[in-house]
């Protein structure tokens, strides 16, 4: 049992637990029924599923006796990119009308996305 | 050693599958999505999806090129969305 076999076994089980994060998200993305509820099951393939594979091409990268760790910039890069476009989804979803408007905040007056400016506002 | 690289094939053939029913199944989504956000993201998980197919394939051959594949497909995918998601709430990508 060298480091190797370790390692190739490591290897493995991160491919197997990132494809079964990947189905998980898929399935979600195909079967809830509500815009926003749908939004929210692919993030899981984002970050976990994409995460595990990129952490299994790190340590194979390590196994097979050509190190390398730039990996880590696509994860990074992921990571950072995810909630922006999540973002961006829920402000088209609650533009176009396709989810409940969001009950008014405690102190304000209007969500900031939903705010028109003064000069803005048809006469 | 043996045990180990037909533990390590099982699980490439899996995580291909894996990859495989999920660019099928988002693009199921694609089609049917009755709402543009719903398009939108089923596009970029399908990006993502193809992400993790080159990722697995650089696995699968063990060669590093595959990297700079991945790391492109990321930031296009980023960038794509983005302007999907504003030409749809602006009407206009750069103002």
């Amino acid at each position: 049992m060298t480091l190797v076999i370790i390692g190739t076994y490591i290897v493995s089980l991160s491919l197997i637990i990132g494809s079964g994060f990947i189905l998980v998200g898929v399935i979600g993305l195909l079967k809830f029924n509500d815009p926003m509820t749908r939004l929210h099951a692919p993030t899981k393939v984002g970050t976990v599923g994409i995460g595990m594979l990129l952490l299994a091409s790190i340590i194979h990268s390590f196994d097979i006796g050509k190190p390398s760790t730039h990996e880590l910039l696509i994860m990074a890069f992921l990571f950072v990119t995810a909630p922006i476009s999540a973002n961006f989804i829920a402000k088209v979803n609650i533009h176009r009308r396709a989810c409940e408007t969001p009950p008014s905040p405690p102190k304000d007056g209007t969500w900031s996305t939903l705010d028109v400016p003064e000069e803005d506002v048809a006469t | 050693m043996i045990l180990a690289t037909q533990f390590l094939n099982i699980a490439l053939a899996i995580t291909f599958i894996a990859l495989a029913l999920g660019q099928i199944l988002s693009m199921v989504r694609l089609v049917l999505g009755p709402t543009s956000g719903d398009r939108i993201l089923a596009l970029d998980t399908m990006v993502i999806n193809a992400l993790g197919l080159v990722v697995v394939l650089g696995i699968h051959q063990g060669v590093q090129i595959y990297f700079e594949v991945a790391l492109l497909i990321a930031m296009l995918g980023f960038v794509s969305t983005v302007a999907l998601a504003r030409f749809i709430l602006r009407g206009d990508i750069i103002e």
